[in-house]
């Protein structure tokens, strides 16, 4: 009855909590574009389909053609779809480390704590941005993949400790002493008894660094550290700002991956915002 | 009369339905009384405390009045009570520990409460420090902040404060549940000593440690599930209850020096209905071993003897054919 | 069959962990099979400290508990499981004992899985309703439901149910009534008072005096994590020696007596770590005696009868 219940009450207020809805079909309309859109597409993105150069927007080319007469709606639909790859990987890495170290710092305390401690703190305090610049400049290929990796490593500090606090608040509670004294192994109690009571929360965490890594990526491409070997929504812009599309005024090659940065960035705030209203009791308006 | 309460009922709006804690609950507090509001947890003692002072959503006002001294006052109007509570109707709240703001000193935090009264605090200081020689505490602590103050100290300074306006009634809710039982009973002696010295003029502790009320109320409200059982002298309801439920549960309290070998209590079987979709007729009767026919109708809480009322129809009727 | 000697847990407390507190100093008590002894202190005694030492959920800083003469600190993984096999523990919050997103039964289904993994479905059942039946549950009644369907009371019983399906000989229970109505109470504490006298050794850690004279045989009072006073339950209750048990004696409320003259309370005065906890509280301290320099030692003023407090010498005691 009572997951019914808390199920039924979850559904409930999910259902009626408006800032969810309406970043959740935002997400998804851009999701379906990033699956199905590729499918759609005529010549590859960096195809040079259009002599003719940079086109406005026709139903030939939906969303037009760049300086080079590279089809913009294929490059748009296949830099969402790494964008896409980026936030998931980049984001679920960030969030996986953050989640065990959390757990090891959170659960096990004294000694552990204090390294895991430090160890977090230093990756926190590290100019993120200037080392992935200086490992980026030094890769000769950088792929998607490796964009990933670099922001995985270095986005869980966050994580981390939010996840060390809320262990350590749980860990107190009177049913984890209960499984340890049924002779029940720390990882086990964690994974049993500590996690499942912290999975809205960890949702959350995960759609923020989701976020966030489209973010980083994004700007990690428009400095012109991008992945040299596929598109991207940031590539996109790089490449439009770098051949004077804004003096041109060619404002379907750079509009595009802008709004829709903006848009996906800004929709899961805002559906973080509405998931906080929907866990959180103490917010929900009756 | 200090305190009237007619009729009052008062519900919880939940996502499910109404719980209705405060069923239609009719009484009077005389001036000078202290009166012990006791009950199990969820009984809806602490429904009737906030009812009385501050009624907020999602508590919400269905029936009912409250007369104090004579006077009708709007228990379901927050805004209109804004004058009465803390001047007329006050409490000391439960969590009183952590009831002081530990950012402010407690002289600046008392100002700030008196100024949002309109009173000016140099008008009350030689009162405030009076007050504090009563309990025992240095006039030193109005420049201390909170955190600087012991568990019992804090508790003190709160009834302080809550008192200053000489409120008519003075509700103090689970008050002592939190201290240790030295520190305990230096509490509950300053309450009686704030009625003797005529600070307030009465008094309801909500408390579900009985002991605690047969030491210092004048009179014991029981409370069962939203409704009223039974009201009487202290000494009444501790050596003579005629409720069911008042009778089983004072049986099953442990006195100091009894053990189980000499003596084997024993508890109430069942448990409390549940306030959504209460039972039909006498609240207590799946519990009650009594119960009989009639217990499907309400019983009304009447006077069976002078100043003792009570809501069971097997007293009722035996006082009727009396 | 459980001891304590000399144990002490301190805490590094403050901004660099440069302050120390002194949860517990320096107890040594033991238990013997199938007593009931009543740990009595106020918040802050160290009473659950104590509690949660002996079931190793947090170790201890100095001395040694003792389980049949072996040093539970020293257990590894494997013999610890064999330790709770034998000891187990119910604390105050029923409703904190229970992961709130699992049914109740969980808690059981562990025990399962980590003591009895080849157990046949038919007979684990068979056990588990003998379990809840002891405890006075119907099986049919609890089962398959989540901790808010269950009263207070029943969850507690659930917990010490869950204790019994393994062959425990020692109980601690961490005021595990404290938080029940007082209509459910006493049959949580009857039930304790059954288990007794199955031969089982409980440990019953609480605030409240009635409810520790109820079933206890001994009481060992706590005060600022050392032992005031330790005996016979009966002789430290109507014989309080320590002023701080006395005080206590004469502020709780009673049903069947009214609170007495007034009992005087000293506040505020300064203790010190090297003297008597009780220092700075104590009506009847004295300098001369040495009780703000130094701590008393527990002493036995008469047979089976502690007392750490200088106006009791041993042998010099004038029992009124």
């Amino acid at each position: 009855m009572k997951t019914q219940k808390k199920k039924n009450e979850f559904l409930y207020f999910a259902s009626r909590n408006k800032k969810l809805l309406i970043g959740a079909s935002i997400i998804a309309l851009f999701l379906l574009l990033a699956l199905f859109g590729p499918l759609l597409t005529k010549t590859p993105p960096f195809a040079f389909a259009n002599p003719l150069g940079a086109t406005p927007p026709s139903s030939k080319y939906w969303l037009g053609t760049t300086f080079f007469g590279q089809d913009v709606f294929s490059q748009f639909v296949n830099g969402l779809r790494a964008t896409f790859i980026v936030g998931l990987i980049g984001g679920g890495m960030g969030t996986l480390i953050g989640i065990v170290i959390g757990f090891a710092a959170g659960y096990r305390g004294g000694m552990v704590d204090e390294i895991l401690s430090v160890l977090t703190n230093i990756v926190l305090v590290i100019p993120t941005l200037a080392v992935l610049l200086i490992i980026a400049a030094y890769l000769e290929v950088r792929s998607i993949a490796t964009q990933c990796i670099f922001i995985g490593l270095t986005a869980w500090p966050w994580v981390a400790r939010a996840v060390r606090a809320q262990t350590f608040s749980l860990r107190t509670r009177d049913f984890v002493d209960l499984a340890r004294m049924s002779g029940m192994k720390p990882t086990r109690i964690i994974a049993t008894e500590i996690a499942p009571n912290m999975m809205s929360y960890l949702l959350m965490v995960f759609i923020l660094q989701f976020g966030g890594a489209i973010l980083t990526a994004a700007t990690l491409d428009f400095i012109g550290l991008g992945p040299t070997n596929a598109i991207s929504l940031g590539l996109m812009m790089q490449l439009a700002v770098l051949w004077g599309a804004l003096q041109l005024e060619i404002w379907w090659w750079f509009v595009p991956p802008g709004l829709a940065i903006t848009a996906l960035v800004g929709s899961l705030y805002i559906m973080n915002v509405g998931l906080d209203e929907v866990f959180n009791p103490k917010l929900r308006e009756l | 009369m200090s305190l009237t309460v007619d009729r009052l009922r008062v519900y919880y709006q939940t996502l499910y339905g109404d719980v209705k804690a405060l069923d239609g609950v009719t009484f009077g507090i005389k001036d000078g009384e202290i009166m012990g509001l006791a009950g199990e947890s969820g009984c809806g003692k602490t429904t009737l405390s906030n009812a009385l002072i501050l009624m907020r959503p999602p508590m919400k006002y269905l029936e009912g009045k409250v007369y104090l001294d004579n006077e009708e006052i709007p228990v379901w109007d927050t805004d209109q009570m804004n004058p009465i509570r803390f001047a007329k109707i006050s409490i000391v709240p439960q969590y009183a520990m952590n009831a002081m703001n530990p950012t402010r000193k407690i002289g600046k935090m008392i100002a700030e409460l008196l100024e949002a009264r309109r009173i000016r605090s140099t008008e009350v200081t030689a009162e405030l420090k009076r007050r504090l020689d009563l309990v025992g505490l240095s006039h030193d602590v109005l420049k201390m902040y909170p955190i600087e103050l012991s568990g019992g100290m804090k508790q003190r300074m709160v009834m302080v404060i809550s008192t200053l306006l000489n409120p008519s009634l003075l509700i103090a809710d689970e008050i002592t549940s939190a201290l240790d039982v030295s520190t305990q009973r230096a509490v509950a002696e300053m309450l009686v000593e704030f009625r003797d010295c005529k600070i307030v003029k009465s008094m309801i502790i909500v408390t579900h440690d009985i002991s605690i009320l047969y030491q210092i109320a004048d009179s014991i409200l029981v409370m069962y599930a939203g409704k009223l059982v039974e009201k009487a002298a202290t000494e009444v309801i501790i050596h003579q209850p005629r409720h069911p439920y008042t009778r089983l549960l004072i049986a099953s309290l442990p006195k100091v020096g009894i053990q189980h070998d000499q003596k084997q209590l024993v508890g109430i079987p069942g448990n409390p209905p549940l306030l959504l979709n209460p039972p039909v007729g006498c609240r207590f009767r799946e519990r009650c071993p009594l119960a009989y026919e009639k217990c499907i109708e309400e019983p009304p809480f009447i006077e069976i003897e002078p100043n003792h009322y009570t809501a069971c129809w097997k007293e009722i009727e035996g006082h009727a054919s009396a | 069959m459980l001891a304590l000697k000399e144990v002490s847990k301190t805490y590094r407390i403050g901004t660099f962990g440069g302050k120390e507190l002194h949860a517990v100093r320096n107890v040594s008590f033991d238990v013997k099979p199938g007593e009931v002894v009543a740990l009595i202190g106020e918040s802050g005694s160290g009473k659950s400290t104590i509690g949660k030492m002996i079931l190793r959920l947090i170790g201890t800083s100095a001395g040694s508990i003792q389980f049949q003469g072996e040093d539970i600190a020293a257990f590894d993984h494997a013999r610890m499981k064999e330790y709770y096999r034998k000891i187990q523990g119910v604390f105050q919050d029923p409703f904190s004992s229970f992961n709130p997103i699992f049914k109740a039964d969980r808690i059981f289904g562990i025990i399962r899985d980590e003591f009895y993994p080849r157990i046949g479905e038919k007979e684990w059942q068979e056990k588990v309703n003998v379990s809840l039946t002891a405890v006075g549950l119907n099986p049919e009644h609890v089962l398959n439901k989540y901790p808010h369907q269950l009263s207070g009371g029943q969850l507690q019983r659930f917990l010490i149910a869950r204790a019994l399906l393994l062959d425990i000989n020692f109980l601690v229970a961490d005021e595990i009534i404290s938080m029940l109505d007082a209509s459910t109470r006493i049959d949580v504490l009857n039930l304790l008072s059954d288990l007794k006298a199955r031969g089982l050794a409980i440990l019953f850690i609480t605030h409240d005096l009635s409810l520790a004279n109820y079933i206890s045989e001994r009481a060992i009072i706590l005060y600022r994590g050392c032992i005031a006073e330790m005996g016979n339950i009966q002789t430290v209750f109507n014989h309080p020696l320590h002023p701080y048990t006395r005080l206590l004696m004469a502020s709780v409320p009673r049903l069947d007596k009214k609170w007495e003259e007034p009992v005087s309370v000293v506040d505020g005065r300064e203790a010190t770590l090297d003297g008597c906890p009780f220092y700075g509280r104590c009506p009847v301290a004295d300098k001369t005696l040495g009780c703000d320099r130094f701590q008393p030692p527990l002493a036995e003023v008469e047979p089976n009868h502690w007392v750490s407090c200088y106006h009791y010498p041993v042998g010099k005691i004038n029992l009124r």
